[in-house]
């Protein structure tokens, strides 16, 4: 894929010395839907504007199709942007509201009542034109937000926190619809989200953002299996993060915490202390004292507590060590005909060499201190 | 337990005692004391008496045709009116850019200059007219109808950026990024985007200056030359005796008045219904 627009180390730095994006390189690639992903105050939203034109680096360049747009004004930019919270016009109706970017732009005025008409066709709101943003549902402003920052066909479509302003229900079905919408239009679409869910139903490729730098970047697979730094391992769906000792045992690498002592990979070549990351729901319920096969190791733990959400349920498993293991398991039939274990039980489990990586303590450390302060 | 309480308020509120009826007593005297001296006036407009006195005589028209008729009266008010409009004009040339360098662009000095544009409209208006007077004659610019209206631009212009001031802080800057990042150039965000979301503020606050510019009196009498507006006419009138002809010109002043006033809240309130500031609930 070819890339459409080039970040190269990009800086951006408040008044008060505050280092909002720091050295940011990025290839974004015609078509995709990326996501940048992070905390607030990570620097996310700044690098959108600064694509945007609305904040202009202090150091590096933006490159457009290969051409250089760093100090361009947004109106002299193809890019257009879908604001938080939408940012429509309040004096006008929908339908001017749409069809501005048309006005602007000097096309007249019966090409432009037909685009708003396909327009208002396309986010399912037709005959709704001569209403003003404040008749409208929050919902219903949304789309006409997204007609208006699609209707002038921008090289790129900026969506800064698009469903901050929508409720659950709406929020779950506007992304799949957002999603439909980039795949029919074509354009390539950059989003700003904090919501980690939202990026992966979302995105093409997501950017893990922290402290103004990119932390990983890749596919929303790519980053919840094999995360590179125990940020991401955190910040993208539950994870446990268990201080263990790290030893040799016979051919093997170990993991040892409390009662529970689990095989690694064998290149996993360290010893110390660690910390072990495992998903929860890579953690399977075994029946007691059976081998588990296929290489995967087991331990068993007391359960501590259990919290039941509908379709799963969340189970913190004693095993002496610093913290619980939390382990989440599907309300399947298979679950539900073994029966669930209850407060008190000892249950065995079952987790595979693979699904195991060991982060640095400090790292992890930091960050839950870091986690602590905001 | 709901529907009692509610019922209890209901009955609680029924009965008129005493504190009511003296409240709403309270409420007519204080109305009375409010619009006694117009109704007056706007009665004695008809009132067939030359002298301002009562008993009421016959009904008549009479009064108003003199006023309309009155070369002097009428000269006297279109004196007026030009200068209410072109001091209106100096006010929102001045204050407009003025309240936008306030809302979006930090200077050096910029504290201390918001607290001196604003100062006028606290000074007396015979301290102006009186250091304006001073000012003109040393520079040697004789007295003349655009005396009057620089002095009233003066003291109003903070009138208009107090208002639009206060609007642009409550104006949602996104919608200018909006437009701009639809391709609109910054005249054209200021013409398509901003104007239309201050306009009320504008139009409200020019309203008040042309008011307060039609019935001045202080500054006018330093700075006017030979032309009178006509609050200096009904002054000098008034010395000689009043007439039921300057109770005519004040009953139709009164509804000039009150239906500009009108006119203004309807298109204050007409914005604020279709098309008040768009807040997505959280």
């Amino acid at each position: 894929m070819t890339s459409i627009l080039e970040l190269h180390h990009l800086s951006k730095i408040f008044r008060g010395g505050v280092v909002a994006v720091d050295d940011l390189s990025l290839d974004i690639r015609e078509g995709e839907f990326l996501t940048m992903l992070g905390p607030s105050g990570c620097g996310k939203t700044t690098t959108l504007r600064m694509i945007g034109g609305f904040e202009y680096p202090d150091a590096g360049s933006v490159m457009l199709d290969g051409r250089d747009i760093t100090n361009d004004p947004p109106y002299s930019r193809p890019v257009n942007m879908m604001f938080q919270d939408f940012a429509l016009f309040p004096h006008m109706t929908a339908e001017e509201n749409i069809g501005y970017g048309l006005k602007i732009a000097g096309v007249g005025k019966t090409p432009t009542a037909e685009r708003v008409r396909a327009m208002l066709d396309m986010i399912e709101l037709p005959g709704m034109g001569a209403r003003f943003p404040s008749e409208l549902s929050v919902g219903q402003q949304q789309r006409v937000a997204l007609a208006r920052a699609l209707v002038n066909n921008p090289r790129i479509l900026l969506l800064d926190e698009p469903m901050s302003a929508l409720d659950a229900k709406l929020k779950e079905s506007m992304q799949v619809e957002l999603r439909h919408i980039h795949d029919r239009v074509g354009i390539t679409f950059v989003m700003v989200t904090h919501d980690q869910t939202e990026a992966m139903i979302m995105s093409d490729r997501i950017m893990v953002m922290h402290a103004g730098r990119i932390e990983q970047i890749g596919t929303p697979t790519d980053l919840y299996d094999h995360p590179r730094t125990a940020y991401v391992a955190e910040f993208l769906g539950a994870s446990n993060m268990i201080p263990a000792t790290i030893r040799r045992d016979g051919g093997d690498v170990v993991a040892c915490a409390g009662s529970m002592t689990v095989r690694l990979d064998r290149n996993t070549g360290d010893s110390g202390t660690r910390s072990l990351f495992m998903r929860p729901e890579k953690i399977r319920l075994v029946p007691r004292e059976s081998e588990a096969g296929d290489g995967s190791s087991t331990f068993s733990g007391t359960v501590k507590e259990l919290f039941f959400s509908g379709n799963m349920v969340r189970i913190d498993l004693d095993v002496g060590a610093e913290r619980p293991v939390i382990v989440h398991r599907q309300l399947d039939t298979e679950l539900a005909a073994a029966g669930l274990p209850g407060v008190g039980d000892i249950v065995t489990c079952a987790v595979n060499p693979e699904a195991l990586k060991l982060f640095d303590t400090a790292e992890v450390a930091a960050m839950k201190a870091e986690e602590a302060a905001a | 337990m709901a529907t009692v309480t509610l019922h209890d308020a209901g009955t609680r509120k029924k009965p008129i005692d005493a504190g009511t009826t003296g409240l709403g007593v309270a409420a007519l005297c204080v109305l009375a004391f409010l619009y006694t001296p117009i109704a007056t006036l706007i009665v004695f407009s008809f009132n067939s008496n030359s002298i301002t006195r009562l008993p009421l005589e016959d009904f008549t028209f009479d009064w108003y045709t003199r006023a309309l008729g009155n070369p002097d009266l009428m000269t006297a008010v279109w004196n007026s009116v030009f200068v209410g409009v072109s001091a209106v004009m100096i006010c929102l040339a001045i204050g407009i850019p003025t309240a936008l360098a306030l809302d979006r662009h930090d200077f050096p000095g910029k504290t201390v200059f918001r607290r001196l544009v604003i100062l006028p409209i606290t000074l007396p208006g015979l301290i102006t007219g009186v250091s304006m007077l001073t000012f003109f004659r040393s520079v040697g610019v004789d007295l003349s109808i655009w005396t009057v209206i620089i002095g009233h631009g003066t003291a109003l212009t903070a009138i208009v950026v107090t208002n639009v001031f206060a609007r642009l802080q409550r104006f949602d800057r996104r919608i200018e990024e909006a437009s701009a990042d639809l391709g609109a150039r910054p005249w054209q965000t200021f013409r398509h985007v901003t104007l239309p979301n201050i306009r009320s503020a504008i139009i409200g606050s020019s309203l008040i200056s042309f008011t307060l510019s039609f019935d001045e009196i202080p500054v006018t009498f330093f700075l006017t030359g030979r032309d009178n507006t006509l609050p200096m006419y009904i002054w000098s009138v008034i010395r000689r005796g009043i007439t039921p002809e300057i109770n005519a010109v004040g009953t139709i002043i009164v509804i000039v008045s009150i239906t500009l006033i009108l006119i203004s809240v309807f298109m204050m309130h007409r914005e604020n219904d279709r098309a008040g500031p768009v807040r997505p609930a959280r």
